[in-house]
């Protein structure tokens, strides 16, 4: 059985990525596009992951930054749910095509 | 040597009479305006007669030569060294010969204005108005300066537009007194552009410097001045042009005359006063002041002064008969005669013999400024009586108005040439002049003193004589005007019947040495029996009611229609104002920047909105949207960033 | 002479009028305050003139030196010349009549008379400052208070105006602003006008700045073409802001002009001179001929200035001293008199309610004395010798004539030119407005001047009379200072 080599995992993240943009990009439903956001974010910490192993094994930047990130996608989860509640409070929908008020 | 103080005084009576009178008048001497103003003037008459004997008879002659004195010269505004505007006073024969002239006039019509005015709302500001006037008047006569002169210059004009508009609830004094400003201003505009040529010529504004620095024909000034051409001619000769056209404005030469006539619909006496006897003269006193200029340096404008004098005289005189309202009669016989003194200047030549012509135009200056003060006196007199300006509505008013109507036929004589009144002597002296120098002028002269008779009597005996019985109510019969009208008309008719045996050419001549008269009866026939054919014409025509006037008037034609109009001059002014320049170029610009200038201004504020509009589209609030942007724009700068800038 | 009193009077003044109680105090307040600020003016004059007298030949008297912000080079720098002395005085008559004439303003009373003296503070600053980064900070002063008094005090189409007006007027500061900061990094940096003035910059450097900083400013002296501020501006502002406007404000450009772009970059002002009177040609005879088609009185006037500035610039642009004098004699005498000229149009419009030429007339029956001040004003307007204009256009005219080559007769030809269609306009509305019969019976029972509105005519009379009867002290105060300018011009 062939290891899994850099080149399989950046495949996976960036398929991961660009589902993760697919869906941020056409789903209207917020939650749907918060969770899209958390895809591009994974798919990020696995590129730092597997480059880290790959190309720096000696080093921990790439882990460290990891944590980071899944720290801040915790708060954004957290931060961006509650505005979707409170845009649900005020317009009765998460649909974003209806939360444009703030054009022009 | 002559008193500076005494003679800045001259100008400064009538200013003082002009300040009190103009900041307090209406409050403080509403009534008492009209004998300050008098009482000043004749303060100031009296130092000018006293200035013109010490002048004449103490100081001025030094070895046989009237000296030019220049006395009080105060910095007034410096351009840079050695140009500066003065304030001076400048004494020689023509000068103490004007100050005597203005101060008298001045003083013949404050007295008349007494009678005339009286009543009148704003009479303080009227004896105010006056004193500006005569004030300007003097300033400029005396001016030592070039600038100066333009200074006092502009100040007749604008005491005359405020006195023709005195009226200025009457609309036609409105227009008249607008056009006057107007087209003087026009002329001045001349005046100025000549006064910087010829002055940065000469580097100077001195009057005295600068015809010392022109006249000199090996002077480098010169040298320079006549090597610098533009247009063919020389930056002299465009100079003196120049300020021969300030002159012909001022003087209502021919083409600029047309503001004269309505400037009559200012009150009588201020017709005598600046439209006859001073201001109008202005131009004569100029082109006489900067002579030998003209006459050495640039004789070719000389040559047009002369031909513009001799074809506004003759033109005005053709007019003046067909006109009927008695001021503007009087007002183009004023051009005609101006034109006489113009073009004496014009014939004439610099020093001794040859400059009979300038000595000519000072005296017909003299005594026209007599006969015509008083002609327009004696038409307010009448007007007073009739209350109407057209000769239509007069006849036979000889006995209501006795003493008007002798003084009227003296000056009527003196103006038309008959010995032994005093305009006899001067346009004999200017003839001889033209005889000498120029005979196409000459012959222009000679019609035009015979049309000059029959003008003048035609006025006279549509006046005093033809009707028997006036057609106006008889309600005011029997009070010709009180004492204080009656005397200035006395006192100029002896003016015009004995002004001309003063030997004028001993006293004023261009090189101040005196010059004899060369009258002699001969010579004299010709203008005489003309004028007396004149005379006689406008007896048969005019001295009873009949309608041979009207048959010749039919006779002529199209030529009298011409005549009537005023040959369309007017017509053709407002053409060219109205049409062309309100028109074809004010328009356009107000059009041109409210529009052009304005809307590029405008433009751009609403390219901008426009160019914002288009943008804020981008900004929709839609999150999807922005995210592809920012999507492309990261893929654009990888893509750049991979393969461009590697 | 401390100079600091004539930026530290207003500063109080306007402080007095904030923490006022009513609107009697507010009025007696700025009153007093500009008053006081008149006399200082002249009190300033007689002590220049006395160290003058003195021979102390200095370039600029009563000098103080402050740093304000070492790092950069920022000073705060004040100093006066004779162009500075005349600028204050004319500024001090202008401010004292406007508060004059603006006695009935009802709304907001403090906010107005703050604004006022506010924009008086900051032409007061400007005229005296000797540092360009200071200069700069007290003509953004003089901009802010116009926009809002002629946004909330104006009339017609006042937000538009006011719009016009603070957008063209902050686009030449942007202008200015470049021209500065370019200054300051070429020359050392230094915002420093003395200092500046004795460094050689680079000639191809000073024609990149020259027209940032000579734009910039002919914005605010409605330089061909970006005058276009000025009709409307003045049609809608307060009769006190068109007077500030015309009177100072304009003035601030003529003199950043002069003294900032042409004093410190002489082969800028070569270079373009040529350019500057061109346009101010067109600008005085066009100004003239579109002002002949004008119908409401402040356009008339407004027009008439675009005419009569022009005059500054083309003595500007003759780069002869006797031209750069009579450039200054101009400001000072257009200020007084278009200040003047716009009091008297307020008065008749606050009486007749009208600016249009064609609905009055006859109005020297009903209003006497205000009628005989606007003819007074008009006949300085055409140049009568006696009153003002006369002494500055005849300098800029003897000046311009030195030059001598066919395009600069040529262009002094057009601009005398004008003063026959600066006649042609005047006359027409004096004979419209003041003279002929009363059109409309409501005029009769119409009154005369009252006090404050006599007193404001009168000051600026006498200013206008001061220099056309005697224009000696004014000539012999902007000569000298004129002859430093044109030194450093032709290099000496």
């Amino acid at each position: 059985m062939l290891a899994p080599g850099l080149y399989h995992i950046l495949f996976i993240s960036a398929a991961l990525f660009f589902i993760g943009v697919y869906g941020f990009l056409t789903r209207r439903n917020l939650i749907t596009m918060l969770m899209s956001i958390e895809l591009i974010l994974n798919s990020v910490n696995l590129n730092f992951i597997a480059f880290n192993k790959y190309l720096w094994p000696q080093k921990m930047d790439g882990l460290f930054f990891t944590v980071f990130i899944i720290a801040i996608a915790a708060a954004e989860a957290a931060l961006a749910i509650a505005i979707i509640i409170n845009l649900y409070r005020s317009h009765q929908s998460i649909d974003v095509g209806n939360a444009e008020d703030l054009k022009y | 040597m002559p008193n500076a103080t005494t003679i800045a005084l001259i100008p400064l009576l009538p200013l003082a009479g002009f300040l009190l009178l103009g900041l307090f008048g209406q409050k403080l001497f509403k009534k008492s305006a009209g004998l300050i103003g008098t009482a000043l003037l004749l303060a100031a008459t009296i130092l000018a007669l006293y200035t013109a004997y010490e002048y004449f008879f103490v100081y001025g002659k030094v070895d046989g030569v009237y000296q030019k004195f220049v006395l009080l010269q105060l910095t007034w505004l410096e351009f840079y060294k050695g140009v500066s505007i003065d304030m001076g006073i400048i004494i020689d024969p023509i000068s103490v010969m004007m100050l005597v002239v203005v101060t008298f006039i001045s003083l013949m019509v404050h007295i008349y204005s007494l009678g005339y005015m009286k009543g009148e709302k704003r009479f303080s500001t009227y004896y105010s108005f006056l004193g500006l006037f005569t004030f300007s008047m003097l300033g400029l006569v005396l001016a030592s300066n070039i600038f100066q002169m333009y200074i006092f210059w502009e100040g007749v004009g604008v005491s005359s537009f405020l006195l023709i508009g005195f009226y200025y609830d009457k609309p036609s004094a409105v227009a008249a007194c607008k056009k006057a400003f107007i087209v003087t201003r026009f002329a001045d505009l001349g005046f100025l552009i000549g006064i910087l040529v010829l002055s940065y010529s000469a580097g100077t504004l001195d009057i005295g410097t600068l015809i010392q620095r022109l006249t000199s024909p090996e002077s480098n000034v010169v040298k320079t001045a006549t090597a610098y051409s533009f247009l063919g001619a020389s930056a002299l000769t465009w100079g003196a042009a120049l300020v021969f056209i300030g002159g012909a404005g001022k003087s209502a030469m021919f083409p600029l005359h047309i503001w004269l006539p309505d400037a009559m619909e200012g009150p009588t006496p201020v017709s005598a006063l600046i439209h006859a006897a001073t201001m109008v003269v202005a131009g004569v006193y100029l082109v006489a002041r900067l002579f030998p200029v003209f006459s050495i340096t640039t004789p070719g404008v000389l040559e047009i002064v002369g031909w513009v004098g001799a074809l506004s005289a003759i033109l005005a005189a053709v007019i003046a008969c067909t006109q009927t309202d008695i001021k503007r009669v009087l007002a183009y016989s004023t051009m005609s005669q101006i034109g006489f003194m113009m073009f004496a200047l014009g014939v004439s030549k610099y020093g001794g013999e040859a400059g009979s012509g300038y000595t000519a135009s000072m005296f017909h200056l003299f005594t026209h400024a007599m006969f015509k003060a008083l002609l327009f006196l004696g038409a307010g007199a009448v007007i007073h009586y009739v209350h109407s300006n057209d000769i239509k509505d007069m006849g036979g008013l000889r006995k209501y108005l006795p003493i008007t109507h002798i003084t009227f036929l003296i000056a009527c004589l003196a103006i038309a040439g008959i010995p032994p009144f005093a305009g006899f002597f001067s346009k004999e002296e200017i003839l001889h002049a033209a005889y000498q120098n120029n005979m196409a002028v000459y012959w222009i002269a000679l019609i035009t003193s015979g049309l000059t008779a029959f003008y003048m009597f035609r006025l006279y005996f549509s006046i005093f004589w033809n009707k028997e019985t006036p057609t106006f109510a008889k309600a005011t019969a029997g009070k010709e005007g009180g004492f204080a009208m009656m005397l200035p008309l006395v006192l100029l008719g002896v003016g015009a019947a004995a002004a001309g045996f003063i030997p004028f050419g001993e006293f004023v001549s261009i090189d101040g040495k005196p010059l004899v008269s060369k009258i002699n009866l001969v010579f004299s026939i010709a203008p005489v029996a003309l004028g007396l054919t004149g005379i006689m014409a406008a007896l048969w025509l005019y001295k009873k009611q009949n309608n041979r006037s009207a048959r010749l008037a039919a006779s002529l034609g199209g030529f009298y229609k011409a005549a009537y109009h005023k040959f369309y001059i007017d017509e053709i002014y407002l053409f060219i104002t109205k049409k062309i320049i309100f028109n074809l170029i004010a328009r356009p610009a107000a059009w041109f920047d409210r529009n052009v200038v304005d809307g590029l201004v405008n433009l751009t504020g609403t390219s901008i909105q426009a160019a914002s509009e288009g943008i804020k589209k981008v900004q929709s609030g839609k999150v999807q949207q922005y995210a592809i942007y920012f999507l492309t724009g990261v893929i654009v700068l990888a893509a750049l960033f991979i393969y461009i800038w590697k | 002479m401390n100079l600091l009193l004539l930026i530290g009077l207003p500063v109080l003044t306007a402080l007095a009028v904030l923490l006022s109680r009513n609107k009697q105090q507010v009025k007696w307040i700025s009153l007093l305050g500009s008053l006081a600020q008149l006399g200082l003016a002249i009190a300033l004059l007689f002590a220049f003139r006395q160290e003058r007298a003195a021979n102390n030949t200095a370039q600029m008297l009563f000098e103080q030196h402050y740093k304000l912000f070492a790092a950069l080079n920022i000073n705060f720098h004040i100093g006066v010349d004779g162009i500075s002395v005349a600028m204050v005085l004319l500024t001090s008559f202008v401010v004292m009549a406007g508060v004059l004439v603006s006695w009935n303003i009802e709304k907001m009373t403090k906010e107005f008379y703050f604004l006022l003296i506010l924009l008086a503070l900051g032409a007061y600053g400007f005229f005296i400052s000797l540092d360009l980064f200071i200069l700069f900070f007290f003509l953004e002063i003089s901009v802010i208070p116009k926009y809002l008094l002629i946004g909330i005090w104006g009339s017609g189409r006042k937000e538009y105006s006011a719009n016009k007006l603070a957008l063209m007027l902050m686009g030449g500061s942007a202008l200015i602003l470049v021209g500065i900061l370019g200054l300051y990094f070429t020359a050392g940096h230094s915002f420093d006008l003395l200092s500046l003035s004795k460094t050689n910059i680079p000639g191809n450097i000073q024609h990149i700045i020259f027209p940032f900083l000579f734009i910039g400013f002919g914005v605010f002296t409605a330089l061909f073409p970006f005058h276009t501020w000025v009709p409307d501006g003045h049609s809608s502002a307060p009769t006190a802001g068109s007077m500030f406007l015309a009177g100072i404000s304009m003035k601030l450009g003529g003199y950043g002009c002069l003294r900032v772009a042409t004093y410190l970059l002489p082969e800028g002002a070569k270079e373009y001179a040529n350019i500057i009177i061109i346009l101010s040609a067109i600008a005085i005879l066009y100004g003239a001929f579109a002002t002949m088609m004008q119908k409401d009185l402040k356009y008339i006037n407004a027009y008439s200035s675009v005419s009569h500035v022009g005059f500054s610039l083309l003595g500007i642009g003759m780069l002869t001293q006797t031209a750069i004098t009579g450039a200054l004699l101009q400001m000072v005498s257009h200020g007084l008199m278009t200040a003047l000229f716009f009091a008297v149009i307020g008065m008749i419009y606050d009486r007749t309610h009208t600016r249009m030429v064609a609905e009055m007339g006859g109005l020297m029956k009903v209003m006497p004395f205000i009628s005989t001040v606007f003819f007074i004003v008009g006949l300085c307007s055409l140049g009568l010798p006696g009153l003002s204009g006369f002494v500055a256009e005849i300098t800029v005219f003897m000046g311009s004539w030195q030059v001598d080559d066919t395009f600069h007769r040529i262009a002094t030809i057009i601009a005398a030119m004008s003063i026959v269609v600066t006649a042609v306009y005047i006359l027409r509305a004096i004979g419209q407005t003041v003279m002929g019969p009363v059109k409309n019976e409501n005029f009769l029972q119409l009154k005369d001047a009252t006090w404050n509105e006599k007193w404001a005519a009168i000051i600026l009379v006498a200013g206008i009379v001061a220099i056309g009867v005697a224009p000696g002290w004014l000539n012999n105060l902007l000569r000298p200072a004129a002859q430093v300018i044109m030194d450093r011009i032709s290099g000496k």
